[in-house]
């Protein structure tokens, strides 16, 4: 029996496209902001993978900003929106990435916000009506809003139009991390009406340590990376011409094939829930069973600990995830499924199965072989306490 | 070298293929442990004991196996070795078993030994139960003890033996340990984990207590248990010769740090003969005085190959880390060890351990109760 890759909501593996684009500039010279030949020739690169992704996405090339990532992109709005507006309060939804919810609390911890976690309903969900009173508790005081389009551990969708919607009858802006949804969902920047939102490479088959954040006309983050300007002002840094190459061949061709991917991965998906419910009739899907990333299987395995899971899947050569943020490798409960309002020990069984673009029915067997088997070893070895 | 199943861990092909999980401090006896029975052909997974809730990363002066930096040089000897790796959240478990029950045994006037209690409940009790439910075969450990059909022996390396604190082992928790180390010295250790390429090859020895990183025990204590003013009492004339800020900072056979503020009756030094929590007094006298010939221990454990002695036996004694070791007459009764020593020993703490061997073989232990 082979490795069944089920982390995809980790990391994806890239795409031939992106590969391709990304080797072919490799060993070619040039920094993009040189005047000389070798620089136009690199600008010339960058400026037409901003325009790829602008073209997959939705947006105008000037509003594609490179970052070096998803995090990066996340603090650059979030710390960089608060700045801008001189406000007060951040309203960021409870079950944000570290990415988001981290740069919200060092705002609180350091310069004055107040954060508002947007609590979520038991799916994840947070509701359009949960936001607007939340806003309407001192609109004039609401730096911006943050709330993700997918959750990367439990895969939720948000009901992202309409929560952008509400923030702007306030003139509030609103950024979303789509890191998840790309690829996955057909995620449109100016139709969404989204005024800034986070996309990274590697989650899309492209390259890692690339990503972007689209920032529309009028959201003038101040900027959390001062030096030699090269992204709008808003973002100093090199720009990796051929890894940003590679990140657009990889959003092209995932947009493209996003209609088929997501039917194909939400059948592949459907199947694996049934047949892990079929060998462990208690397991737990967590999450919004019909609102969710096609990819995404997210489930509690009552009496188990997650990590001992993981430990006996990755020996019979599954590799997932518990999906959760680790401190020096010790698994806490997921602050996810606690907002979800779970207790500390269901949260701490929990286990994410995500599916991409290299996911086969093979995989799924093979899960589907080995899961009644670790389920019952982990039952015996309980709860780690 | 073999271990308690039988195998030969040096062979190039084992008899059998055993699930070892192999505990990883981030030191270098333990890297090398782990090294050598995945060489061995065994299916080692490496975990990493997480023993304090709150890791300091980068303590500078910190030793042992609790921070960060530990755990990140314990996932690097797994990789170079090429085997899983994972941190397992013992923090609540090694706080109740080790550190609250070194506190209290303070408290109690006696001396504990949570390296000891560590092995006891943690490494072999809480790991290793763990480890076998998730269908493991056995747990090894960085120890230098050897393991020998079962029964533990001394290490080759005298100077580094650890028999002591895994003398409290049940014959059960000893056949499913292996210690791959015990027949060799430290300085080969050293020299093969260089040879094998892992970074911690001359990472320094942890010292003194793990989850005190500073080494300044009488602070950790006085922390925990608030300093209450008591008297120093000297057996020969019943005296008050100074005082103390808590017994509990005291250990039998203490000499230094007694402040006695007057000259004695007989203008010898004296040392601690005991400690009275209740009253927190704590009484000393001179060294004739501190001297035992027999040894009560409670909680004793039969690991060796001989049957239980009912009948006083002829053996050896050590009374504890890297102490002395003295020739004793022992029996079991009412549920106690009963010792008689051949010479008189100093320096004897209740909570201490008393490991019994038979040559350089483990054949029982006790945790002392009293000494006299």
């Amino acid at each position: 029996m082979g490795i069944a890759y089920l982390d995809h909501a980790s990391t994806t593996p890239m795409l031939p496209e992106a590969i391709e684009a990304m080797t072919a500039q490799l060993g070619q010279v040039g920094n993009p902001s040189s005047l000389h030949a070798a620089g136009r020739r690199a600008r010339r690169v960058v400026e037409e993978s901003r325009e790829t992704i602008a073209g997959a996405l939705g947006a105008r090339p000037s509003e594609v900003v490179f970052t070096a990532g998803g995090t990066e992109a996340d603090n650059l709005a979030i710390k960089g929106l608060y700045w801008a507006r001189k406000r007060r309060r951040v309203l960021v939804s409870a079950v944000e990435h570290h990415a988001a919810l981290d740069p919200a609390h060092w705002l609180a911890d350091h310069h004055g916000a107040i954060v508002e976690p947007l609590e979520v309903d038991d799916l994840g969900r947070v509701h359009p009506d949960t936001l607007r009173a939340a806003i309407e508790r001192d609109p004039d005081d609401v730096a911006l809003v943050s709330v993700m389009w997918a959750n990367n551990e439990v895969g939720t969708v948000q009901p992202i139009r309409v929560l952008a919607a509400i923030a702007h009858e306030h003139g509030i802006p609103f950024h979303t991390d789509a890191v998840q949804a790309v690829g996955q969902l057909p995620v449109g920047f100016a139709e969404s009406g989204v005024d800034a939102m986070t996309v990274s490479g590697h989650k899309v088959g492209g390259p890692m340590g690339v990503g972007a954040l689209l920032l529309s006309r009028g959201a003038d983050p101040v900027p959390v990376l001062h030096g030699g300007g090269q992204e709008r002002d808003v973002r100093s840094g090199t720009l990796d011409a051929p890894a940003i190459a590679g990140f657009a061949a990889a959003v092209q061709v995932a947009v493209e094939n996003q209609p088929a991917t997501a039917e194909r991965l939400s059948t592949l998906r459907d199947d694996l829930i049934e047949r892990v419910r079929r060998a462990v009739p208690d397991v737990v899907l967590n999450g919004d069973p019909v609102n969710r990333l096609p990819g995404n299987a997210h489930f509690s395995f009552p009496g188990c600990e997650g990590d001992a899971l993981l430990m006996l899947l990755d020996a019979k050569g599954v590799e997932c995830s518990t999906g959760s943020a680790c401190s020096a490798g010790v698994a806490q409960p997921s602050h996810v499924l606690l907002a979800m309002g779970q207790d500390g020990v269901r949260a701490r069984g929990s286990l994410r199965f995500s599916l991409g673009h290299t996911s086969t029915k093979a995989d799924v067997d093979h899960v589907a072989e080995v899961i009644g088997h670790v389920v019952e070893r982990a039952r015996r070895a309980g709860i780690l306490i | 070298m073999t271990h308690s199943t039988g195998e030969s861990i040096g062979a190039d092909r084992p008899a059998r293929r055993l699930r070892v999980l192999a505990a990883m401090s981030g030191g270098v006896d333990s890297a090398v442990a782990a090294a050598r029975i995945a060489e061995a052909g065994h299916d080692v997974t490496g975990v990493h004991l997480a023993l304090s809730s709150n890791p300091q990363s980068y303590r500078t002066g910190a030793r042992g196996c609790c921070t960060l930096e530990d755990a990140r040089d314990a996932r690097r000897a797994a990789d170079v070795i090429g085997i899983p790796f994972y941190v397992w959240d013992m923090a609540e478990r090694f706080h109740r078993d080790v550190v609250e029950d070194f506190v209290s045994e303070y408290a109690a006037g006696r001396t504990p030994n949570p390296c000891l209690r560590c092995n006891e409940k943690i490494k072999f009790e809480a790991v290793l139960d763990r480890a076998l439910a998730l269908d493991f075969d056995a747990v090894a450990t960085g120890h230098h003890a050897r393991l020998v059909d079962g029964v533990l022996r001394r290490s080759v390396d005298e100077g580094k033996d650890q028999s002591y604190v895994l003398g409290v082992l049940t014959r059960e928790q000893l056949a499913h340990a292996i210690f791959p180390l015990g027949d060799s010295t430290k300085a080969q250790v050293r020299a093969e984990a260089a040879r094998r390429g892992l970074s911690v090859a001359d990472k320094p020895d942890s010292h003194d207590i793990c989850f005190i990183a500073d080494g300044d025990t009488q602070a950790f204590l006085a922390e925990r248990l608030g300093a209450a003013d008591g008297p120093i009492v000297d057996a020969m004339t019943g005296q008050v010769v100074g005082k103390h800020q808590g017994a509990y900072g005291f250990t039998i056979g203490q000499r230094k740090g007694l402040h006695i503020d007057q000259p004695t009756a007989d203008g010898r030094p004296r040392y601690v003969l005991s400690i009275e929590p209740v009253s927190n007094t704590v009484t000393v006298g001179p060294r004739a005085s501190l001297q035992v010939r027999t040894i009560v221990g409670e909680r004793p454990v039969w690991n060796g190959p001989q049957a239980e002695p009912y009948e006083p036996i002829a053996c050896t004694v050590q009374l504890r880390a890297h102490g002395e070791v003295y020739g004793c007459r022992a029996q079991l009764s009412g549920g106690e060890l009963h010792i008689e020593l051949d010479t008189p020993a100093t320096g004897v703490a209740p909570g201490q351990g008393a490991v019994l061997y038979d040559g350089d073989m483990v054949i029982g232990s006790a945790t002392i109760a009293s000494a006299a």
